[in-house]
């Protein structure tokens, strides 16, 4: 098994406050990682900082290192935005364009250079999202046309037609209701043969029914990381079985 | 013990719609009222001949040839002027700027900027442009000072317009490996654009209707032939219109309300403008 991310002492700060303290994490490539936590346990600022997303936050700060493909990507020489290419991410809430569904799909390739088949990389982007049956008729219409989990698994496409490494989840499904979150939920495990995700979600039964592994934070810490059946099954810290038999979170 | 008091309540209700109403339609009816008289004294002036003829000192022969050309020199100059610095200052400090003290200080210091007495720019027009940098009495010297007059309005409804693009679009672009340049370019600025073009049209019919920087900078009141070159003398509709209305004959009081009826009509059009673009984006970018 490889591994693909690591993160080595990390330690993430908005200003004063530290949200991620002291974090030894290994993602191993083309399986699903789930980063379970309650809420404001700083999950989403660990995802987000795997892309470099947080820069945008004025106060936000690192220690430690996170290596990808063995490389330190908050080293000074790193391109975040290069480094963005081979490391998708979905958001919380459907954050389609508003231009055409084509568009939303070739939009990043196009900025990155991309000279090949544009139709081809949306139809095959599009299947590979699932989504290519329902919209092929109205590849020209708007993407805020579709319905919530269309425009969701649409994102999920995007992040796909930039051939990356990792797509990174953040909450896919919280804003969905639970048919579209079944589709996006099989997607998920689909995905997995061609790319490793890593998924944050507050519902502990996504993270069993979706992913290989699973973490565990607690206020900033890692408190377990495991095999996903091992860690539902037999917890080895308390506040683990604490929180996945529902007495906090 | 709770008391209710839900009579007297509803009566405060009552009494608060109905001085709304009454104030509301108030200043309709004094609007309305303006409107008429306007009409009523220019309606008789207004003819082919009054847009295409020069001022003269006889008032069947006046017209508003000049201050027409003036107003659409100085209208397209302020634009050309303006636009460019005033969204580039707004996507400076939305996008780029950080939140530091000196992004706090330039903020402030627009807002209050935008509420300067239009006179005091006419005082910095004159020192700055007229004088120190010898344009004269020119268009140009008139719409310079016009630009710094609306600038700070047309900084904060750009302003306003590129806040209200939702962030986690730019966050989508910018997780597809988007510099943040091609996010304002591509994403940003084509969402903010209706919002940006609201503000601008409503900062020039601000401009558009201003008198008093101009009197300051010395535009002419009689002008008798249309300016052909940004450093030509020139007047605008509203100075016109003074000059006319400042006259002891009474003829040349309707010559001044058909001055008034044809910048209402270029005002209402440009506004008209601004709430088509408005329908527009909201039509075009509904995200729910």
């Amino acid at each position: 098994m490889k591994t693909i991310i690591k993160t080595k002492n990390l330690n993430l700060y908005y200003g004063e406050n530290k949200a991620i303290d002291n974090c030894n994490l290994s993602i191993y490539e083309n399986k699903v990682t789930a980063i379970i936590g309650p809420s404001g346990c700083g999950k989403s600022t660990l995802l987000r900082s795997i892309n470099r997303m947080n820069d945008f936050i004025d106060i936000f700060n690192l220690e430690g290192e996170i290596i990808f493909n063995d490389i330190d990507i908050y080293k000074e020489k790193i391109n975040s935005t290069e480094l963005r290419k081979s490391i998708g991410m979905v958001f919380q809430k459907p954050n389609p364009f508003p231009k055409s569904i084509y568009e939303n799909i070739i939009w990043g390739p196009k900025i990155n250079g991309f000279k090949g088949d544009c139709d081809h990389l949306v139809e095959d982007s599009l299947k590979n999202a699932g989504l290519w049956n329902e919209v092929k008729d109205r590849l020209n219409e708007s993407a805020l046309s579709l319905s919530g989990g269309q425009q969701q698994r649409l994102c999920i496409a995007r992040a796909i037609a930039m051939k990356p490494d990792v797509i990174l989840m953040d909450e896919p499904c919280s804003a969905l209701d639970p048919k579209s979150t079944v589709i996006i939920e099989t997607l998920i495990k689909k995905l997995r043969e061609k790319y490793t995700i890593i998924i944050v979600t507050h519902n502990m039964q996504q993270a069993a029914r979706v992913s290989d592994y699973t973490a565990f934070l607690y206020e900033g810490e890692l408190i377990e990381y495991n095999n996903t059946e091992k860690l539902f099954k037999n917890p080895k810290n308390s506040k683990t079985e604490d929180y996945i038999t529902g007495r906090f979170g | 013990m709770i008391n209710k008091q839900l009579d007297k309540r509803q009566k405060i209700d009552r009494i608060f719609k109905t001085a709304a109403n009454i104030v509301t339609w108030s200043s309709l009816v004094i609007l309305a009222i303006l409107l008429y008289h306007v009409s009523i004294t220019g309606i008789n002036m207004l003819s082919f001949e009054f847009l295409d003829n020069f001022p003269s000192r006889f008032p069947h022969k006046a017209g508003i040839k000049s201050a027409l050309h003036g107003s659409v020199w100085m209208l397209v100059l302020v634009t050309i002027i303006s636009v460019p610095i005033g969204v580039s200052s707004a996507i400076y400090l939305e996008e780029y700027g950080k939140k530091n003290r000196l992004t706090k200080f330039i903020e402030i210091n627009i807002a209050n900027l935008a509420g300067v007495p239009s006179i005091v720019y006419g005082i910095l027009g004159l020192t700055m442009f007229v004088r120190f940098m010898q344009f004269d009495r020119s268009v140009l010297a008139g719409s310079f000072t016009m630009s710094l007059l609306i600038l700070p309005v047309i900084i904060i409804s750009s302003r306003e317009a590129i806040r209200a693009v939702p962030n986690n679009i730019r966050l989508g672009a910018y997780a597809v490996g988007a510099t943040k340049f091609q996010t304002i370019r591509h994403h940003v600025l084509p969402i903010a654009t209706p919002g940006i073009l609201t503000g601008v049209i409503l900062s020039m019919s601000r401009a558009i209707g201003e008198t008093a920087p101009l009197i300051m900078i010395g535009a002419l009141t009689y002008v008798a032939f249309v300016p052909e070159s940004v450093m030509d003398p020139f007047t605008t509709l509203p100075i016109q219109i003074f000059n006319w209305a400042s006259r002891p004959q009474a003829a040349f009081h309707e010559v001044a309300a058909a001055g008034i009826i044809i910048l209402l009509i270029v005002l209402l059009f440009m506004n008209a403008l601004a709430i088509f673009f408005r329908n527009y984006a909201n039509k075009k970018y509904d995200f729910n």
